[in-house]
């Protein structure tokens, strides 16, 4: 099997959102206990609604986020990074490793640079390239991969449609020859014709780079066809991981099960029998006891409103953080 | 027959702009029945906002309609033509009253320093004939009605005291609460997450049969407009490019680009099958496109009669319509 490029432990995020002379701070743990491993190659999906967390986590990997309990490793086989205890001159090197793809390509890109100048910025800043010569060949052969022509780098992003401005996003992100790559929602602001033909742009890259992609994404059918492996998140906490197909098939947590049901069926007789979820994700500021999921879980009972249930493998790579999952669906 | 409950004819809008005229909707014609869910498809830059906007003349200053657009509403045996009305005062009996509108970012449509209450009152008391007192009795009822818990508590909260999700029941509770004949849903669950997405889809739903109103649903997510409508209509660049029953349009699409739209969409049944884009970008509405606005993308243009004549929306088998050089040969040569 192939090593884990990024393994993350237990890995809490936490923010402080109050603050109080007398008496308690108030604090709000984003990510708690998270633990998942992304195989070197793999499309990693990160599914969850608003709120659970994705976002942040996505970040803690990168650094970007405060990593205030647990561990999260780096291992490309070249360097090898704990990112809870990096060094400066470390983060640096770990930041040519390591790029972002944001959700929101119209304001992801300066509006007073030229294309060239945006894709060439992260060579300059990180000092990769030594000349000018050497920098516009690599703009170059980036761009290209990206499916962009050499005459768009002289223009300036307002030129561009949605989909151009998120392959210019693309092309910026991978011009530091990074092994691993955020991409952070990065079709969710794209419309359906362009959003197919980014995501077969974000595979093709992947293959023929050899990249490890974290993609994180609210839309369970365009992660269903990207990734290979898939994790679920709901209030911070991480409720179900497996490879796609396992998770689509036979999902074991109710809330993954409920997801599935509330994507709108394109079948106009189809009969929606499935259970749907009621209520609203809790504040995670003042987070429900036990299982985060037990104040819309219709299979609740009660363990689960006294115990935090922990993440377990059900079969194989399938992990599952539920109580009742065995008697629910092991059929 | 029956009357439709609106007509829309020839819809034509421009805009001036420093860039020019554009043309934003170009010769749009549909009816909406009363009781109907009609879905209007297209994607950003479709026309279908600027459309919706029309039959309550929201767009903006700088709009300009075609002379003989004409949009006609047929409410309580009386014939209201809407781009005749000139001032505010006249279109009021349009504006929130026959015809009311949900929008995309229920942040963005709440007066954020009036409390969700008092907005309701307020319009309630234009409207309707209705006391402060019955007025706001009325509004905690409908409040109840779209399920919103603690209703009288949250009458007297704003809008950032409300979750996403109660903030657009509470837009729903609100355009319902004037008993409108005709609701413009527009993009209604895009901001939501999809189990609060699915509760606001049956939520609309049980409305529709109580309420009995006819619906303008925009949306660029079909599978929403599958749960939805009755019939569908999809745009492109401003363009009405194929109209029919819902079961019709999303099973066997006749124009290439709704059949390209249904091709890229990421099915759940089938993980393994390759997402196919619709080739190309959307063109600025800048430099629309001669001819067929569709043929810089697609995949079957005809070559000189698509880049150069408009295909007309024709009616085929069935009551559906396509505008498509392609079909129309297809279906002469069958015949």
């Amino acid at each position: 099997m192939n090593k884990p490029l990024v393994s993350v432990k237990n890995l809490t995020v936490t923010y402080q959102i109050g603050h109080s002379f007398v008496g308690k701070n108030t604090y709000l743990n984003a990510v708690n206990d998270a633990s998942i491993s992304i195989t070197k190659g793999s499309f990693y999906g990160l599914v969850g609604e608003s709120g659970s967390g994705k976002t942040t986590l996505g970040r803690a990997i990168l650094k970007a986020a405060p990593i205030s309990k647990g561990s999260v490793h780096y291992d490309d086989g070249e360097v090898s990074y704990d990112l809870s205890a990096i060094s400066k001159i470390e983060l640096k090197d770990y930041r040519k490793r390591a790029q972002l793809i944001f959700q929101d390509p119209y304001a992801a890109l300066s509006p007073r640079m030229t294309v060239r100048d945006i894709i060439a910025e992260p060579l300059e800043v990180m000092g990769i390239t030594k000349t000018r010569e050497e920098t516009d060949k690599r703009v170059r052969e980036i761009a290209q991969k990206c499916r962009l022509n050499l005459e768009h780098l002289r223009r300036f992003p307002h030129a561009f449609s949605g989909g151009q401005r998120q392959r210019i996003s693309i092309a910026r992100a991978l011009v530091s020859g990074p092994q691993f790559i955020v991409a952070d929602e990065s079709v969710a602001a794209l419309d359906v014709s362009i959003q197919a033909d980014v995501l077969n742009l974000l595979k093709d890259i992947q293959r023929e780079m050899g990249l490890t992609f974290l993609f994180i994404s609210h839309d369970l059918s365009v992660v269903a066809h990207t990734c290979d492996h898939v994790a679920v998140m709901y209030l911070g906490r991480l409720v179900e991981t497996a490879p796609t197909s396992q998770l689509f098939n036979s999902p074991k947590h109710p809330y993954t099960k409920a997801l599935f049901s509330a994507i709108p069926s394109l079948d106009p007789d189809h009969d929606s029998q499935a259970q749907k979820l009621e209520g609203e994700i809790p504040s995670p500021t003042d987070p429900p006891p036990g299982c985060k999921f037990h104040t819309r879980c219709p299979f609740a009972e009660g363990i689960c409103m006294t115990e935090e249930p922990k993440l377990e493998v059900a079969d194989g790579e399938h992990e599952v953080s539920c109580h009742r999952w065995r008697e629910l669906f092991n059929a | 027959m029956n009357k439709p409950l609106i007509s829309v004819k020839d819809l034509t809008v421009r805009f001036h702009t420093d860039e020019g005229l554009i043309t934003a909707v170009d010769n749009v014609s549909f009816d909406i029945a009363p009781g109907e869910v009609l879905g209007l498809v297209g994607e950003s830059g479709s026309g279908k906002s600027v459309t919706a906007k029309s039959l309550m003349q929201l767009n903006a200053g700088n709009t300009q309609y075609d002379e003989k657009s004409s949009i006609i509403l047929n409410v309580d045996d009386q014939e209201i033509d809407v781009l005749s009305l000139k001032n505010d005062s006249e279109l009021r009996i349009v504006r929130g009253g026959a015809i009311s509108m949900i929008f995309q970012e229920p942040m963005a449509s709440f007066a954020p320093a009036i409390t969700i209450g008092d907005q309701m009152v307020e319009q309630l008391l234009i409207h309707s004939s209705m006391t402060k007192k019955e007025a706001s009795e009325f509004s905690i009822e409908m409040l109840e009605r779209v399920g919103i818990p603690d209703a009288s508590q949250r009458f007297k909260q704003y809008a950032f005291e409300f979750s996403g999700g109660m903030r657009q029941r509470a837009m729903i509770a609100m355009a319902l609460s004037t008993k409108p004949q005709l609701l413009i849903a527009d993009e209604p669950t895009t901001a939501l997450d999809v189990t609060i997405q699915a509760q606001v889809i049956d939520l609309m739903k049980d409305l529709v049969s109580e309420f009995g109103m006819g619906i303008l649903f925009i949306t660029h997510d079909l599978g929403v407009i599958a749960q939805t409508a009755d019939r569908v209509a999809v745009m492109y660049l401003g363009n009405l490019i194929e109209t029919g029953t819902v079961r019709q349009v999303i099973r066997e699409p006749h124009h290439p680009y709704t059949l390209g739209l249904l091709n890229a969409l990421p099915k759940l049944d089938d993980l393994e099958a390759p997402l196919t884009p619709v080739p190309g970008d959307i063109p600025s509405p800048l430099e629309r496109p001669s001819g067929c606005v569709f043929h810089t993308r697609c995949p079957q243009n005809l070559g000189a009669r698509c880049e150069t004549e408009i295909p007309k929306l024709l009616k085929g088998a069935k009551n559906r319509m396509t505008a498509c050089h392609l079909v129309e040969e297809n279906g002469a040569s069958k015949s």
